[in-house]
């Protein structure tokens, strides 16, 4: 059976050869950053809560230090790429596209044929575990029809790494911080407190409160992913999932949606809302944001009304 | 009724509080963790440990970066210039049909886990804005500096609002993963297609309304043209 131990070890060498080539660049920061990451993948399983909190805490030392850089690995220049894509054209979109297709019919096969009885995959993880054989397809299909230099792949995934930088583990420590707010009961306590200021039963209502929450602490912090495990925390898990039975999947995926309308709308999220309105050179340094309000508030209802009717009405 | 003890809240504050003040996100979070397990009355160690099992657990999160190779090497065969060859193909339409091309584009693009295609400084200053002040100007003749302001804005907007409402449909994203994440932390087990096709609901809505913004802001622009004749 392939299980995700198997995907472990595939991301576990990806980052440990960006680690090595980021030895070679006498970049230590980042190797040591991405060598303790592709350590976590190899052996986390093995290692002990204690060994792997501390790990955490060398990543995140790191981090902190701005310990991380850019790199430069070699790549192509506009021109080169330019007489490229005339030549390649759209066959260019094929490699990437293997990706979603692959793990998309194979979830389906995997699901609606009798191949599932075949027991290939660990049970609910047939689709991450596609997605990891998607792309070893379509990194294959591309080096054996582009033929790149040996290290090509692997700089050239280095480069957009590195651009991302500490960001690229910020979802998975927020999810870890979710974990250690059940495990500190934040939801008992917060459920009780907002189960009393909540007109009793109302479920509507609970939804209005989760979907502005989302929109709220994503405008103050600018970001909604870390608004969602505080809000999953507080109201989407012990009210609306708990407490009222709606559908963990509904409240979780359009509860995001929501908080991604406060992006819109907040000059805290500096990538998408200031960065632009300098790079375009807009007199008002708010510009971006102004267009968009009156589709985010719109779109902030559409969410709560699929929510309350996706997650609650359609439910059961 | 006991009373109840709300310090382990503080670990919220300061998440939002060190988000706001823009500390290292790291920091905050593994700042927010310690404080939040610590009021609730375990030991520094045990909420070590409880960080180091969740980050362990949630290892799959950070899988999704192994598309990054594909993408770069594509790159450097000239995707970026493909995708723009294929924007500039909209050249000729009017300013409100580019504009709500674009934004299909966008949310199609990304919700086939190419959400890198298109972007501020790749597509939108180099591209979109310009082709969407030139297609207004064909409409409507010289524009006053607000339209062209307007324009521009409108343009950035609708590359935010076609890649934040087209993404999560991809199922190996981030944020569709830290939802699995956090829901089975708390014995909710997800799986991933799950979650995305819950993003198509709100995709349909967000390419309607913001579609007819740009149309109420190609008309606006008309409107206040003739007005000034």
């Amino acid at each position: 059976m392939i299980t995700y131990e198997w995907l472990y070890i595939l991301a576990g060498s990806f980052f440990a050869i960006w680690a090595l080539l980021s030895l070679r660049d006498r970049l230590w920061g980042n190797a040591g950053f991405w060598g303790l990451l592709a350590a976590s993948f190899f052996g986390g399983s093995h290692f002990s809560d204690l060994e792997n909190g501390i790990l955490v805490l060398a990543m995140v030392a790191i981090a902190g230090l701005g310990g991380l850089k850019r790199s430069n690995p070699d790549t192509t220049g506009e021109t080169s790429r330019q007489k490229r894509a005339l030549s390649l054209g759209n066959k260019l979109f094929i490699p990437a596209l293997i990706v979603p297709f692959t793990a998309v019919a194979g979830t389906l096969l995997y699901n609606f044929t009798p191949l599932g009885e075949t027991g290939l995959f660990e049970a609910r993880r047939e689709t991450l575990l596609l997605f990891g054989i998607g792309v070893v397809i379509a990194l294959i299909v591309a080096i054996i029809w582009l033929r790149p230099p040996a290290l090509a792949p692997a700089n050239e995934g280095r480069r957009l790494l590195d651009s991302i930088g500490w960001a690229a583990i910020l979802p998975q420590m927020l999810a870890a911080l979710g974990a250690v707010f059940a495990l500190a009961g934040v939801g008992e306590i917060i459920g009780g407190a907002a189960g009393s200021v909540i007109p009793e039963g109302s479920i509507f209502l609970t939804v209005v409160v989760f979907a502005l929450g989302m929109a709220i602490f994503t405008m103050i912090m600018g970001n909604a992913f870390a608004a969602f495990p505080v809000m999953a925390a507080a109201i989407g898990i012990p009210l609306l999932v708990e407490t009222y039975d709606g559908d963990p999947a509904v409240v979780g995926a359009v509860g995001m949606l929501a908080g991604f309308c406060g992006t819109l709308l907040t000059p805290m999220a500096a990538n998408f809302n200031i960065v632009p309105a300098a790079l375009l050179e807009l007199k008002d340094q708010n510009g971006v944001i102004k267009q968009q309000v009156w589709t985010a508030i719109p779109l902030w209802v559409c969410n709560v009304a699929i929510i309350y009717v996706g997650a609650f009405l359609l439910w059961k | 009724m006991e009373d109840v003890n709300y310090w382990p809240l503080a670990g919220i504050a300061i998440v939002v509080v060190g988000f706001a003040l823009k500390f290292n996100p790291l920091l905050v979070v593994v700042g927010a963790a310690v404080a939040t397990g610590v009021l609730a009355g375990l030991d520094v160690v045990a909420v070590v440990e409880a960080l180091g099992k969740a980050f362990n657990d949630n290892r799959y999160i950070s899988v999704t970066w192994i598309i990054l190779p594909v993408i770069g090497l594509l790159e450097r065969y000239g995707l970026q210039q493909r995708a723009r060859g294929l924007i500039e193909g909209i050249r000729g339409a009017t300013f409100s049909k580019l504009l709500i091309i674009y934004l299909g584009f966008r949310q199609i693009t990304a919700a086939l886990g190419m959400k890198d295609i298109g972007g501020h400084p790749q597509a939108v200053r180099p591209l979109v804005a310009p082709m969407a002040e030139a297609a207004a100007e064909s409409a409507h003749g010289d524009l006053r500096d607000g339209d062209r302001e307007e324009i521009k804005a409108m343009s950035a907007a609708t590359d935010n609002v076609g890649l934040f409402f087209g993404e999560d449909i991809f199922f190996a994203i981030a944020s569709i993963l830290l939802i699995q994440g956090v829901f089975e932390s708390a014995g909710y087990p997800l799986t991933p297609l799950e979650l995305s096709v819950w993003a198509i609901p709100t995709a349909i809505c967000a390419f309607f309304i913001h579609g007819w913004r740009i149309n109420a802001l190609d008309r606006r622009i008309g409107a206040g043209r003739s007005a000034r004749r």
